[in-house]
Order: C-alpha cells, then sequence, then structure tokens
C-alpha cells in the first residue's frame, strides 16, 4: 500500500510538472529495483497537486487586468443599458424575452423563424476563433475566457486574504488555527458572493432587470429565476474557485481541437531555448558568455496558474495567458539581460535563428487567409440577411379539413388561414384581396369582428385571419382536376406596401 | 491500465501509451484524475437517491404489476391534472361570462371569442368530432356544419338550442322532434309512385329524365311531401325538413338515394348536451360551430 501511495504522489508530481518532487524514481521493492511506469507502481487514477499562482507584475498583467474588468462590466452591466423601442415593447438593450418568444440585441430584434442569425453570429465568433488561434495561439484561453477571467478574479481574492504564494504554501502546512480558519472562511463566503452576483446577473439577461431585482429582493420572482441563479451561483464557484486549472485539462475540448489551428508559424507563449539554454544559477558579476540566459529562477512556474513549466515546450495544460513572460522580464531586468527569453514566438523564428536567418513575422499565410476570406463571406452574408429582412410577412394556411365546402347554390367555398407578421413597432392596417382566380370572392366568417377585407396587426406581433374564398357554381370550370391557384395580397392601406403569397383553391373532381 | 507491462513509451512524455494504435494516432495512457472518480461514485449514489424518492422499479404485487412510487409521491398524471387544472382556472373568468353573457354580447367581445373559438373547438373535438368529422366536415347522415344549409335554423340561437336539446332525443322534451315516414315500407306508397316522386325531386334541381314521372311525382308531392317540405320543395326549418333545391344532399341526391329515403324514411338523432355540458361550454361550442362558415 505504502509503495502504490508513494508512486501516486510521484505521477501526481509529474503531471504538475514539479519534477524535483518526483526525483529518485527508482523505488525499492523488496530486494529489486522497478520501473517507475511498471504496471504495478502505476496507478489509475491521479490526485490533484495544489497550485499556488505568484503575483507578478508587467504588461501581460496590466493588460489582463484591463480585460478583466472590461469583460466582467460587460458582463454585469449589460442587463441594465436601456433601448427605447417604443410604446408596448421592452426596453431592455439586450433581453431573451422566451414568453413572447424575442430576442432583443440593441437594434437587432430576433423572432424565432430569424434564428438563423445566431447560427450565423456562432459562425462568425469560431471563425474568428480559429483566426486568432491561427495568429497568435490560445488568445482566448489566455484573456476573454470566462473560466480564466473568474479563475484569476477568485485567486486574487485568495491572495487577498492568504497571501501570496509562500504565505499560502505556509497557510496550508500550518495546523488548523482560528486564524486560519478565519482566513479560509473570510476567502470563501467573498467566492460565494461573487458567485452570487453572478448567478444574479445571468438571470437579468432574461426578463426586465429593474422589474425583477425589485422581485428578487421582494422574494417573490419566478422560482426558475431562484433556481437558475443557483445553478449558476454554484458553478461559478465550483469551476472557479474550486476546480479552476482542472476545467481546462480534464473538461474543456478546445484545447485538443487548437492542435488543428497551429502551424509553426503561429505566435506563441515559449521560452526560447536557443537563447536560455544552458540554463543555470548566475553569480551577479561573473560571466555570461559559454551559457544561457536562463538562471533556472523557477519564476515562470511560480506564476504560472496551471503550474507547469514553460520551458518543456508546448503542452496541452498552457492556456498561454502569457504571466511567465512578465515574470521572466523582470527577471532579466534585474540580470541586466534583454528581456524577451521568454516571449510571443514561433517555431520557424527559433528555427530561422539557430539557423542564423532572420526573424520574420508570417502572418498572412494560406491558413490565416482561408479563415479570413470564411469571415468575410459569413459577414457579408448575415450584412445582406440584415439589410434585406422583412418587416412583413404574409402566410396562407389552406384547410385541409374540410378541404373545401359544397354551398346550398352550388358554389364551392374554400377557408384560409392568414398569418400577417408585422415586425414594425407600429400598429399596420391591410386590405386582403384575392388574385388570380376568375370568379373569386373574398369574404369572412360572420362575428369576425373586423369588417370587410381589413386585418389589423398590431405592433411586432402575428395576426392570424381567418378569410373564405367562394367560387360561384358557374366559375368552376376555371378549376383544374379540381385545382386552381390563386394569391393572397396584403396591401398596407398607409403605405402602400404589398406582399403577396400563392395558395391553392380546391373543388370536386369532375 | 493496458494490457502489458511492455507498451511502448511515448518519448516526448515519458508516458506509456494504451497499446492501441487508430490511423496512426496513439493514445497516452495518463491516470484519470481522482475528482473524476468520485463524481462517477457520486452519481452512483444520486441514482440510488433517485430510487428512493422518485417512482422507480416495476414489481408484480398480488394485484399485477405495479411500481415502487418514491417518498414523495411524485405522478405524471398529476402533473397533467393540475396543468389542465391550471388552465381552467386561468380561464375561469372567461368562461364565466361566456357562460352567462349573451352570445351576441360575448361574439361582441374579442377576448372572450377569442377563448370560446379555443374552448369550442376543445369540446368539438371530445364530443362533436365522433359523428360530424374533426373538421366538422360530417358525413353521409351526419350535416356537415361547414356549409350555409341547416335544417333546424343556423342562428346562434337556433345551434344553441339544438346543441341544448338535441335532435329526436327523447330523453329530453324539448328536443327537436319530428319524423320522416317510411313511405314504401309502410305501404304507403307503391314503388312506382316512389319512383315518381323521386323523378320529380330530381326536377326540383333540374336533373329530371322523364317529365312525365315528374309530373305524376308532383301531384303525389302535393300530396304527401308538402306538409313538411313546402309546395316548391324548400324545406322547413321549423319541421327540420330539408330544401330539396339545393346542392347539399345529407343522404345523396342521385336517384337511388332519393328512393331510398322516400321508401324507409330518414330520422337522424343527436343527443342533447344540455345535461351533459355547462353553460359554457355549449355557449361555446355555439360560438364555435357558427364560427365555421354557415353561422347566420
Amino acid at each position: 500500500m505504502a509503495d502504490s501511495a508513494s508512486s501516486l504522489e510521484r505521477l501526481a508530481a509529474e503531471a504538475a510538472g514539479n519534477v524535483s518532487a518526483a526525483a529518485n524514481p527508482h523505488g525499492l521493492d523488496g530486494e529489486r529495483y522497478t520501473a517507475v511506469n511498471a504496471e504495478k507502481n502505476r496507478s489509475l487514477y491521479i490526485s490533484r497537486v495544489k497550485i499556488y499562482p505568484k503575483l507578478v507584475g508587467g504588461t501581460f498583467r496590466r493588460l489582463k487586468w484591463v480585460i478583466m474588468a472590461l469583460t466582467l462590466t460587460i458582463y454585469y452591466v449589460t442587463p441594465w443599458l436601456r433601448w427605447d423601442r417604443g410604446a408596448g415593447l421592452p426596453d431592455q438593450a439586450v433581453l431573451l424575452d422566451f414568453p413572447s418568444r424575442r430576442f432583443y440585441f440593441f437594434f437587432l430584434e430576433i423572432w424565432p423563424q430569424e434564428f438563423y442569425y445566431i447560427t450565423g453570429l456562432l459562425i462568425l465568433a469560431s471563425l474568428t476563433l480559429f483566426l486568432v488561434t491561427s495568429l497568435a495561439g490560445r488568445v482566448w484561453c489566455g484573456y476573454t475566457c470566462p473560466q480564466t477571467v473568474w479563475t484569476d478574479l477568485f485567486i486574487h481574492v485568495e491572495r487577498f486574504f492568504e497571501g501570496d504564494r509562500s504565505a499560502r504554501i505556509r497557510l496550508d502546512r500550518s495546523p488548523w488555527s482560528a486564524g486560519k480558519l478565519a482566513r479560509k472562511a473570510a476567502k470563501h463566503l467573498v467566492w460565494i458572493l461573487i458567485a452570487l452576483a453572478t448567478g444574479g446577473a445571468w438571470v437579468f439577461y432574461f426578463a426586465d432587470a429593474p422589474t425583477l431585482a425589485v422581485e428578487l429582493a421582494r422574494f417573490d420572482a419566478p422560482p426558475i429565476a431562484y433556481i437558475s441563479i443557483a445553478i449558476f451561483a454554484s458553478t461559478t464557484y465550483l469551476l472557479g474557485g474550486l476546480a479552476r486549472e482542472q476545467v481546462c485539462i480534464y473538461m474543456c475540448p478546445w484545447p485538443r481541437i487548437q492542435g488543428a489551428m497551429f502551424d509553426e508559424e503561429s505566435l506563441l507563449v515559449s521560452y526560447k531555448e536557443d537563447r536560455g539554454e544552458q540554463r543555470g544559477p548566475h553569480k551577479k558579476g561573473t560571466s555570461w558568455e559559454g551559457r544561457g540566459d536562463c538562471i533556472d529562477c523557477g519564476q515562470c512556474v511560480a506564476v504560472c496558474p496551471m503550474g507547469i513549466d514553460i520551458r518543456d515546450g508546448m503542452q496541452l495544460e498552457c492556456i498561454q495567458c502569457a504571466l511567465c513572460i512578465d515574470a521572466c522580464d523582470a527577471i532579466m531586468d534585474r540580470v541586466e539581460r534583454p528581456r524577451g527569453l521568454i516571449a510571443y514566438d514561433t517555431l520557424r523564428n527559433q528555427e530561422r535563428r539557430q539557423a542564423g536567418e532572420p526573424q520574420r513575422l508570417n502572418l498572412l499565410r494560406p491558413r490565416t487567409l482561408v479563415y479570413m476570406a470564411a469571415l468575410a463571406i459569413v459577414g457579408l452574408i448575415m450584412l445582406v440577411a440584415l439589410i434585406n429582412r422583412s418587416t412583413l410577412e404574409l402566410n396562407v394556411l389552406h384547410d385541409r379539413n374540410p378541404l373545401f365546402v359544397t354551398l346550398a347554390d352550388g358554389s364551392i367555398r374554400n377557408g384560409y388561414e392568414l398569418k400577417i407578421v408585422n415586425k414594425e413597432h407600429a400598429e399596420r392596417v391591410f386590405r386582403i384581396d384575392v388574385e388570380g382566380l376568375e370568379g373569386a370572392v373574398l369574404s369572412r366568417p360572420a362575428l369576425a369582428g373586423e369588417e370587410g377585407s381589413t386585418v389589423v396587426v398590431g405592433v411586432d406581433t402575428l395576426r392570424m385571419a381567418r378569410f373564405f374564398v367562394i367560387l360561384p357554381a358557374g366559375r368552376l370550370d376555371g378549376l383544374r382536376d379540381g385545382e386552381g391557384m390563386l394569391t393572397f395580397v396584403a396591401t398596407d392601406l398607409a403605405t402602400g406596401q404589398k406582399v403577396e403569397r400563392e395558395s391553392s383553391f380546391r373543388g370536386p373532381v369532375k | 491500465m493496458s494490457d502489458s507491462p511492455k507498451n511502448e513509451v511515448d518519448d516526448v512524455t515519458g508516458v506509456e501509451t494504451t497499446g492501441h494504435e487508430w490511423d496512426g494516432i496513439r493514445e497516452l495512457d495518463n491516470p484519470m484524475p481522482k475528482w473524476w472518480l468520485y463524481t462517477f461514485y457520486a452519481c452512483i449514489i444520486w441514482s440510488f437517491a433517485y430510487w428512493i424518492v422518485m417512482p422507480a422499479w416495476p414489481y408484480l404485487s398480488t394485484e399485477g404489476w405495479t411500481y415502487t412510487k418514491g417518498v414523495i409521491g411524485y405522478d405524471q398524471r398529476e402533473v397533467v391534472a393540475r396543468e389542465l387544472g391550471a388552465v381552467a382556472e386561468g380561464r375561469a373568468d372567461e368562461m364565466q361570462q361566456i357562460a352567462t353573457l349573451a352570445l351576441e354580447d360575448t361574439a361582441a367581445d374579442a377576448t372572450l371569442m377569442e377563448v370560446s373559438l379555443a374552448a369550442g373547438k376543445a369540446a368539438f373535438g371530445d364530443n362533436c368530432a365522433p359523428c360530424h368529422g374533426s373538421g366538422a366536415q360530417g358525413s353521409w347522415g351526419f350535416p356537415n356544419l361547414n356549409d350555409d344549409v341547416w335544417l333546424w335554423g343556423g342562428t346562434l340561437g337556433d345551434i344553441h338550442y339544438t346543441l341544448t336539446h338535441g335532435i329526436r332525443w327523447e330523453a329530453d322534451d324539448n328536443t327537436r322532434q319530428n319524423v320522416m315516414m317510411a313511405y314504401g315500407r309502410d305501404g304507403v306508397l307503391t314503388r312506382r309512385e316512389i319512383a315518381d316522386v323521386a323523378e320529380f325531386v330530381l326536377a326540383l334541381s333540374g336533373r329530371a329524365d322523364d317529365a312525365e314521372a315528374a309530373t305524376r311525382g308532383a301531384e303525389i308531392f302535393g300530396e304527401q311531401c308538402v306538409t313538411c317540405h313546402g309546395a316548391d320543395g324548400q324545406g322547413n326549418r321549423e319541421l327540420g325538413a330539408p330544401n330539396l333545391t339545393d346542392a347539399v344532399w345529407l343522404y345523396g341526391g342521385e336517384r337511388a338515394s332519393i328512393i331510398e329515403s322516400v321508401s324507409n324514411g330518414r330520422s337522424g338523432v343527436m343527443p342533447a348536451w344540455g345535461g351533459r355540458l355547462d353553460a359554457g361550454t355549449i355557449n361555446a361550442l355555439t360560438l364555435y360551430v357558427h364560427s365555421l362558415g354557415g353561422g347566420e
């Protein structure tokens, strides 16, 4: 048992890139030595090794602060932005209104049948992701992914209560005391508050934010609001506070997919092995001749939120947050060597430097050009679709049961359900006409409420209206095999705008 | 874990592979994180809890197959009943008004009319569709309610009366009552006379072949049929006698069908719904049937 426990620890340490902890891979087994990866020494499962990222200052840290502030502000503030759409319509700039089946996004308004806009937006988003990844690696993961942003925020909270890396390690190793308990409790409390605020902000996207806020405070909001808040708060706490890097390594599919996006010309956060090696401690005042610039201080590992060593090369775990660049630059300044031992670099440039060729960036290459072209095409299609979005639609449903009705005088009547969609934020009045079938007469059911062929369609809504078309007995010759075609025309009485829809007219087959 | 300790070790990571290869791709045999295993255990525990809380296992009891009901007693039938109850409750105000207001007043109110048509359509599907068809299109012997032909009248009041009291529904004293005699079966008319009458009826809609027979038939019609169907054959709604001059025939308008109707008589039955459906539903049904296209 002791053997398997120690091998577990070793594997765990190896997985975390903590090479020193995994030293002495050969364990004593009775009288002989066995390989570390021999079947009996291996475990199916690995314990998590806790990571204590150290605070670092620098260009990329500042950039991350700005992006964190920006993304969190967008997330928390967006539901509170107002956008006047006129009377009877919500004035929330971004609103997913499920009960009335509308999606409002500033000037955009999407009906359920226009959901392909969302598909288009998602395609644009993924193409942008592909392009950015092929240009500069996992920019999404490193800077803007919610998992990264909230984890970063939660780590700062942890740092505020428990101190920086070494203080946190000491605290975790120390026995439980009132002080330790207070620090841990305060951290978890703040995490939970942030999580609640995160879940709380989420529900405001689905209802009028000011109204819902009051309802939430009075505890008379719909149960689904509280359930959603609970779900999103617990996942935020769990994923951002507790699981952190485990999400990126084990849950997220993107690290696997991104391997297909990179190539040797992509700018990736890398350790310049050609400049850094041979690494080793450096004593102030001694020569830098015959050795690399890396002083093996381990700062790049200490600041890494994923707990890995960038000097091991490109790894699945690396989210390319660039904090190791800041850490290394600070050290290079101190030892008076040029910055950029760890930097955004390409594999080809590494080869070019080693071959003595000049470095260059090759951003416009077939891969990126294809992504750019695809982006432009999809963007153009969406723009055209948006410009040509119709605010008036007419659909005609021909009654199928019964297909036609014979009236007392032998004339034939067909029933139609007209659906008029008015996407304009104003009431419109339409006149309905029927064309194309000689002798056809339009009528409406008795007690329909509206006189003649006039239909009033309210603000931003769909109106159903029932109409009859009667073909007199003497005109039945106009049908071929019991069928004729006719066209319904809806004319806006105010603007004269017309919309047409063809349908059929059925009668008995002679 | 691999089958053999001699699996290939990956150069870059130093991790053993699973020993399988798919299109040149090999898989590293990395250990799984422990929390993943614990999540799996948690799922198993959850499933046990689920068995206890929710309906789960079928078993054979002395009364046949049944199942464990679960401690919270969740039942989807109850959920449906509750949801239908909620719908009824949501409509309660409107249905109350529909039940008490005059039909014309209900029709004048757009909201009430919308509820009436929806409720009427549902009630029609439950109660009327077996005879009149789901589209109220009727069939042989069951009137089409979409057309403008009414045996007993097509105003809101007429339709409401028919719905409430039925037709030839003996249990209701106020039911609509009239009988078309079986002129042939009861020996009132001979076969020849019936053929003549049929010829006259065809002549009413301009389809007679034999003018002489039609003239003879007119005489018999004048003696036997005018009381109900009228001198010109246009029928009488007071008596539920159909108009014989129009294009709509409940039992068929060809010669053979007409002879059959005269010989054996016709007296279709519709149940009285007055005692079975509540006032609101009958009013909603009235408005729905009226809206189908033939309402007067």
